[in-house]
């Protein structure tokens, strides 16, 4: 079996881990002086007051506790953590797109010109008629699309519509999204062969539905085969269809879910268009609609008449979901990756990853309920319990899947490796998956121990919750 | 078909790969019905690395070169490039969302610091790792206080000088829900206390003010307002930003029960991008929207961290969660965390003050000129204020657009300036360049 190890630290005979900022560097300021009444200011001000080399050899230290795509394999499923090349960073670090939201479109035609072109890219790429950039993430773009489904229905004095209907293998945004766009959320059970169940769609859509979301390939890594169809009951009923964009990677140059009949779909750059997750964000969510649709596109679009680009208001508008002009520097790098790629190099980035999560499944030995699948898939970790096993990976030096999502598989380890591993790091992912799938209990329950963190009391962290230095001043 | 540069797999490899899953073509994998088969072009020429930089290059330099003194709820400071030169460490920035806490201390750690520094800033103990932006911060915030006191009142009391952007985008996040907005006048920039006391009644579900304004004024009556707020049971919100709040009373400490608003820190000017702060009160911990960092002991006795409280989030509560947001802003995060402690406490209470003195300055040197006064507020400010203008405030904008500055028109004729560290070496050129348009 191959290892590779955690980077692990020791200070002193002590903890494995660093001290807070607070414990090596806090210090307290009197503010006076300012020009300010003193009923308007404070008293004082705590802050870490390292000098820099100390603050750099802090947070190197703090990265070198950290598991990134750059260290080794990544395949949590619905993720797409893939490769982001460092070449998009300097792309977006260009100082001349560094400019305030507000400039006046005429001063800021390159920033224009660039959004423009990536519209259009994204457009092409999900047969969309026109997309927004606005939404700074895919949960974002999902409440967008549910606006927009709102203000679609109501333009057609169909605002009672207050339903928004979602398989029981969804994402958590996508019903979490439809909530805070106040519709009722509808679940259906999914089929035997784990995709939409025509029956129990029929039966769920009516005179309330607003909204059908439906990710493809779906959770589960298959094609909706019957997509035009379930698209047609869905628009039957007077609802529009909704494509979560999460798992794009799998139809890149393959399919569009324009072509599919989807209404309204959000793209996760951070994810198909390889822009870094930065520890958790920020990402963007593009929205894409077809024509029927652009009027109602928040405010401002980008547009070109003749050789000039500008901001316009479209017709219906919802009007704005960011404060200014979404994650800028994203949708930079997101750019640069589909011109760097170009119609080639994204099919076969369908390829490559949906082979890649072919072969990983062909060499482990757990089982996988559901195929055919594509990009991902999703492995059962039968009587072992997934989060155990996952953490028993952890010792293989290999990041784990997702676990125990989507539900309809028992003891569910979702994995996508992405097109960015080679076949060497795929047999290493399949001997860490064989590892920890053949070990047993005890060696289960008590993982990981190679890593900077042993278990940790989950129960524990939330039944006391420490969630500041300020909560600890007394421990 | 020309290959990805960023899927490494050699072709031997590959038919290695292709026989072990028993197909001889990777297009077998793939379950698409035929008519659902896309069998066009997408028109986008794969370029190399080189072309793609110089396509975004040349398309980023038909921006014009202007000097801004622009605000208004965006702000440029100076952002030290050891935080770019740390925060750009592969390991910080191709990590995602800590699921395996075990492996992620680091990041953890990072955000458990960024939470503690937004704690000390806003007197509030609880702080999330994370809203995309103020707006977002206070449509969740308004959505809390629904769902804290469903029974009570639904109407979210705003003053006239908040940024209609960011009303535009609360206005969506309220719409399937029953609350309304309600704007309230100010008074000489601040929010009107009579106002106030007229609008405010038993259908208030939440109050929002902010400090500094979006206007540039600083809020003098924060305590008096939050006892409005309270008095009638109403929710109270304020939105700041840690430079301000580096020096202002900590809202928290005025009866904030709700912090919102732009990091500022850490990200430089970049169109908008930011990280929106949330904050609150210990009472509202199991309705706070978004990732929150914890403590726990590891298997071994140590000290370590992980997300904690998790049962709110979408991936466990689904529709009934606090809110639909996943992936946040952490990495602006971190950055804002890096930039604050690299400034330290003395350096961001310099920089606060600083922020009080530069539009005090630029405002006299303004006032000074016929044709405009400056600041029309007699307020104090922090980082901008507003400016009135004989002539119409659009048309200076565009003049002074030529001659290589960009302000913003708030009004037929008032104008915004914003000064801080980034461009105060050009006041004495800007100064020139009105003086010669508004003659
Ligand atoms: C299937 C699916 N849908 C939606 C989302 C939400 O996207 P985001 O995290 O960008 O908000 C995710 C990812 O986290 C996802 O995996």
């Amino acid at each position: 079996m191959r290892h590779y190890d955690q980077a692990t630290f020791s200070e002193d005979d002590s903890p494995v881990y660093e001290r807070l900022l607070s414990e090596k560097f806090g210090t307290e300021v009197a503010v006076e002086d300012t020009p300010l009444p003193d009923e308007l200011t404070r008293d004082t001000l705590e802050l870490p007051a390292p000098a820099e080399p100390e603050l750099s050899r802090h947070y190197v230290r703090l990265s070198q506790q950290n598991y990134a795509v750059e260290t080794g394999p990544y395949p949590l499923g619905s993720c797409t953590m893939k490769y982001n090349p460092p070449f998009t960073e300097d792309v977006a670090a260009d100082p001349s797109g560094m400019v305030h939201p507000d400039r006046s479109a005429e001063s800021v035609q390159g920033n224009l010109e660039l959004l423009y072109q990536l519209q259009e890219y994204l457009a092409e790429i999900g047969g969309m008629a026109d997309v927004t950039l606005q939404p700074p993430a895919g949960a974002a773009g999902e409440f967008t699309g549910n606006r927009i489904a709102a203000a679609y229905h109501e333009a057609h004095d169909e605002g009672h519509r207050s339903e928004v209907v979602v398989p029981d293998t969804a994402h958590g945004t996508n019903p979490a999204s439809a909530a805070m766009a106040g519709y009722d959320v509808v679940e259906i059970p999914s089929g035997e062969d784990g995709r939409v169940d025509l029956e129990a769609l029929e039966a769920a859509v009516g005179e309330d539905t607003a909204l059908f979301m439906l990710t493809n390939p779906n959770t589960l890594g298959l094609f909706e085969r019957d997509i035009e169809e379930i698209a047609e009951v869905v628009h039957e009923a007077g609802g529009l269809v909704y494509y979560d964009g999460a798992n794009l990677n799998a139809l890149l140059g393959r399919a569009r879910p324009g072509d599919m009949g989807y209404d309204i779909m959000h793209y996760n750059v951070h994810k198909t268009f390889a822009t870094p997750h930065g520890g958790g964000g920020p990402g963007a969510g593009p929205v894409g609609v077809v024509d029927e649709l652009t009027d109602f596109l928040p405010n401002p679009q980008v547009d070109k008449q003749g050789e000039d680009f500008e901001l316009v208001e479209p017709e219906q508008t919802i009007g704005k979901v960011h404060d200014f002009k979404g994650n800028w520097l994203v949708l930079i790098k997101a750019m640069a990756y589909i011109a760097r790629l170009g119609d080639s190099g994204l099919c076969d980035t369908s390829a490559s990853a949906v082979l890649n999560a072919n072969y990983l499944a062909e060499q482990i030995d757990l089982e996988i309920p559901f195929d055919p699948f594509h990009h991902e898939f999703v492995a059962s970790a039968g009587d072992l319990d997934a989060s155990n096993m996952a953490k028993r990976m952890l010792d293989f030096g290999v990041h784990p899947p997702t676990t125990k999502w989507p539900e309809i598989v028992s003891q569910a380890l979702m994995t996508e490796p992405t097109e960015a591993e080679s076949k060497q790091s795929l047999d290493q992912l399949a001997d860490a998956f064989n590892g920890a799938f053949n070990a047993g209990d005890e060696e289960l329950s008590s993982a990981p121990h190679r890593t900077t963190a042993r278990r940790i009391d989950q129960a524990d962290a939330a039944r006391n919750p420490r969630l500041s230095w300020h909560a600890l001043d007394d421990e | 078909m020309s290959r990805s540069p960023f899927a490494p797999n050699a072709e031997a490899d590959e038919s290695a790969m292709l026989d072990a899953v028993g197909v001889s073509d990777v297009e077998e994998l793939f379950d698409i019905p035929e008519k659902d088969r896309f069998d066009g072009e997408f028109d986008i020429e794969a370029r190399s690395e080189p072309e793609v930089k110089a396509l975004v290059s040349d398309m980023l330099a038909e921006n014009d070169d202007l000097t801004e003194f622009m605000g208004r709820g965006y702000y440029d400071h100076y952002v030290p490039s050891v935080v770019d030169r740390l925060s750009m460490r592969s390991e910080f920035l191709t990590s995602y969302t800590q699921y395996q806490p075990e492996v992620t201390q680091g990041f953890l750690q990072a955000l458990f610091e960024y939470q503690s520094i937004l704690v000390e800033l806003t007197g509030l103990p609880v702080a999330n790792a994370s809203m995309y932006d103020t707006a977002s911060g206070l449509a969740e915030a308004a959505l809390l206080a629904s769902r804290i006191r469903q029974a009570d009142g639904t109407v979210v009391l705003i003053p006239d000088y908040v940024r209609g952007d960011r009303v535009s985008v609360l206005e969506n996040y309220i719409a399937g829900h029953d609350i309304q907005i309600e704007r309230f006048a100010t008074d000489d920039g601040t929010a009107g206390l009579d106002a106030l006391e007229a609008a405010i009644d038993d259908e208030t579900l939440m109050v929002y003010v902010e400090s500094p304004t979006t206007r540039g004024t600083i809020e003098e009556h924060l305590e008096a307002i939050g006892d409005f707020a309270h008095d009638h049971d109403a929710m109270f919100t304020v939105g700041s930003d840690p430079v301000a709040m580096a020096i202002l009373e900590a809202p928290g400490d005025l009866g904030a029960d709700v912090v919102v608003g732009e990091a500022v820190l850490g990200m430089p000017n970049a169109y908008g991008m930011g990280l929106g702060i949330f904050a609150t009160r210990d009472d509202y911990l199991r309705h706070v929207p978004g990732r929150l960092i914890g403590i726990g002991d590891d298997q071994d006795g140590n000290r370590a961290f992980t997300l904690t409280l998790q049962t709110r989030e979408q991936h466990i509560r689904r529709e009934r969660a606090t809110s639909n947001i996943c992936t946040n802003q952490a990495w602006v995060a971190l950055r804002m965390a890096m930039h604050a402690s690299q400034l330290g406490p003395d350096g961001l209470t310099d920089l606060a003050t600083e922020m009080v003195e530069l539009p005090r300055q630029l405002a006299g040197e303004l006032d000074e000129l016929p044709g405009i006064e400056a600041p029309v507020h007699d307020r104090h400010h922090f980082r901008e204020f507003v400016a009135r203008t004989d002539e119409p405030a659009e048309s200076i904008v565009d003049e002074l657009e030529s001659a290589g500055f960009a302000v913003q028109a708030v009004d037929e004729h008032e104008l915004q300036f914003t000064v801080t560290e980034t461009n105060q070496h050009a006041i004495p050129d800007l100064v020139a360049a009105v003086e010669e348009v508004v003659a």
